[in-house]
């Protein structure tokens, strides 16, 4: 072969295609676009949000001083709060235990665990209202003070995060090194003190990020909430969602953009945690 | 790995928690809505409780799922999933492919720009799709500037199918992603080199090596397609109905709880079965995976 290939003009070199390059502008456009849009009207002036007009951040202090508004996304951020704790030392648990245990039945119980997962979510929220009204648990929550009265939406959040939040930390405890356990015990240490001075500080990053993706589960969930809610209690995507039924404005996009803010953050943050340490110089 | 034997208590101390929330905050409620499904409203003098169940009844429910008119929307549920389920594998196969071949330190974030949209709300995606496609959105603007439109392009079955893939293409990244990057690309150089053109190299040799993901990437976007409610609910209005919405209508506004338990079932035993699917050609193909 005489004619020297350039480098990006190699058969394989799909990456330097003209062709791809298009196609994925075209995709992301379109992915991001809308969201894109969203977040940019959010700072318009004009009142039915269609022409750009100037800038703003009226709809930000609108949106502020919406009292119900906010009374949702306070209830939010408890219930997120709240569940991610619980969700956090549940799923710990679970990880622990599947990552350091033989038992019968491993494969089923593996997998009785990921039901949470894997279910249609509509399916979980109507049966958890099922369960909330017929065991008077949503009477008895209904009637508790704030914030008593989340009890019901906690307890649900909880049951479909602490699942994910096992997987991650299981996933930063298989690169565990178990002679530092064994080393641990040889010299003297009790199970617990094994545990909060070697195991636990080794989990911490795997803790972070999924404690960070229960947060963010919590937080965006629509479906289950909207099923065990009580007729009185709002969350915030429950009241965008009776917001967006009756049509666009730019209040809402500001308290959009405000939770697509949270959440983008949170996620960078979780990722950043559950990614290989990068060796350190020297 | 421990026998759990060998330490019983740490084993129940670990174990015990996270299985009775399980067992008290997932499995009873789904217990009592598969006892629903077999029953019915009470009758109490002459009339139809509101609040009050006969249990245990019969199958009936089930039997009206299979109404012509339920089983008209348990069919087109279907196939609006198959076809956004198609469309997300049409965009999202280029984009997995072409971020193996990007160069190596723009694929992590290449990945996080794909995975992101993820992350955002669900509800606040869609809302962001309402205002770039309702009739005085940007799409018809656009439109009007080449002189046609504006149409009505939100509350039918095309908003529905367009929202889906937009809100569920990541699924289908992720594991494309992964058993691309896991593709021997010897196996393309050899094809090339014995004198196939690309466009057979990719029809024989990458597609069937990549089946593995495909499989998955299809079962993870058509389940959460099939049991989707917010995204008909918002983009499709009342002409684009979903099982998902039927389900929800029956536990308020029609408040009929005993059929939209059995419904609530049926759906649920389609996704055991793309899930069984899932994994009874995930272990056929392990001697041949790549």
């Amino acid at each position: 072969m005489a004619a020297q290939l350039k480098p990006g003009q190699g058969p394989l070199d799909y990456g330097s295609r003209l062709w791809l390059k298009i196609l994925f502008g075209l995709i992301f456009f379109l992915l991001y676009a809308p969201i894109i849009t969203l977040v940019a009207f959010s700072f318009n002036t004009d009142k039915r949000g269609i022409v750009w007009r100037g800038f703003t951040l009226d709809n930000y202090s609108k949106a502020w001083n919406n009292a119900s508004l906010i009374e949702a996304l306070t209830n939010s951020l408890v219930i997120a709060f709240l569940a991610t704790l619980i969700a956090t030392v549940l799923g710990a648990l679970v990880a622990l235990m599947l990552w350091r245990f033989r038992f019968p039945f491993k494969g089923g119980y593996e997998g009785f665990m990921a039901l949470p997962i894997v279910i249609p979510e509509i399916c979980m929220g109507v049966a958890l209202l099922l369960f909330f009204v017929n065991s008077g648990m949503m009477d008895f929550f209904v009637a508790m003070p704030w914030p008593l009265n989340l009890g019901n939406i906690v307890i649900a959040h909880v049951s479909f995060c602490f699942p994910f939040v096992a997987v991650v930390v299981r996933s930063r405890l298989v690169g565990f090194n178990r002679q530092l356990e064994e080393a641990s015990k040889d010299l003297g240490a009790s199970e617990w003190q094994t545990f909060w001075s070697i195991i636990v500080p080794y989990m911490k990053p795997g803790l972070i990020a999924g404690a960070l993706l229960a947060f963010t589960l919590s937080l965006d969930d629509f479906v289950i909430t909207f099923f065990t809610s009580g007729p009185e209690t709002v969350t915030f995507p429950v009241k965008v969602y009776s917001l967006v039924r009756r049509g666009v404005s730019p209040e809402i996009n500001a308290a959009s953009t405000v939770l697509i803010v949270i959440t983008v953050v949170a996620t960078v943050l979780a990722m950043k945690l559950q990614a290989p340490p990068k060796p350190r110089k020297g | 790995m421990e026998n759990w034997k060998e330490n019983r208590r740490v084993f129940w101390t670990l174990g015990a928690p996270p299985t009775i929330w399980l067992l008290a905050f997932f499995i009873i409620p789904l217990g009592f809505l598969f006892i629903m499904s077999f029953s019915d409203k009470a009758v109490i003098d002459g009339q139809v409780s509101i609040t009050e169940y006969d249990y245990l009844t019969g199958i009936a429910n089930y039997i009206r799922a299979f109404e012509s008119l339920y089983l008209t929307i348990i069919w087109k549920s279907i196939w609006i999933s198959a076809l956004a389920t198609a469309l997300c594998l049409l965009t999202a196969y280029p984009i997995a492919f072409g971020i193996c071949f990007a160069p190596e330190r723009w694929k992590p974030l290449l990945l996080l720009l794909v995975i992101l949209p993820f992350w955002i709300n669900l509800l606040i995606r869609t809302y962001a799709l309402i205002a770039v496609f309702r009739t005085q959105g940007y799409v018809n603007k656009v439109l009007g500037v080449v002189g046609v439109g504006p149409f009505e392009m939100l509350y039918n079955n095309f908003a529905v199918i367009f929202g889906l893939v937009y809100v569920f293409m990541p699924f289908m990244v992720l594991p494309l992603y992964a058993t691309i990057e896991r593709l021997d690309k010897s196996y393309l150089e050899a094809s090339l080199d014995l004198g196939a053109s690309q466009f057979t190299t990719f029809m024989k040799v990458t597609v069937p090596l990549t089946m593995p993901g495909i499989i998955s990437g299809v079962i993870l976007v058509f389940i959460p397609c099939l049991g989707s409610f917010l995204t008909p609910d918002l983009l499709g209005g009342a002409n684009a109905i979903m099982i998902g919405n039927v389900i929800e209508r029956q536990f308020k506004a029609a408040n009929d709880w005993p059929f939209g338990a059995a419904l609530s079932f049926l759906l649920m035993y389609a996704t055991f079965g793309a899930l069984a699917l899932r994994w009874l050609i995930a272990s056929r193909s392990k001697g041949v995976d790549v």
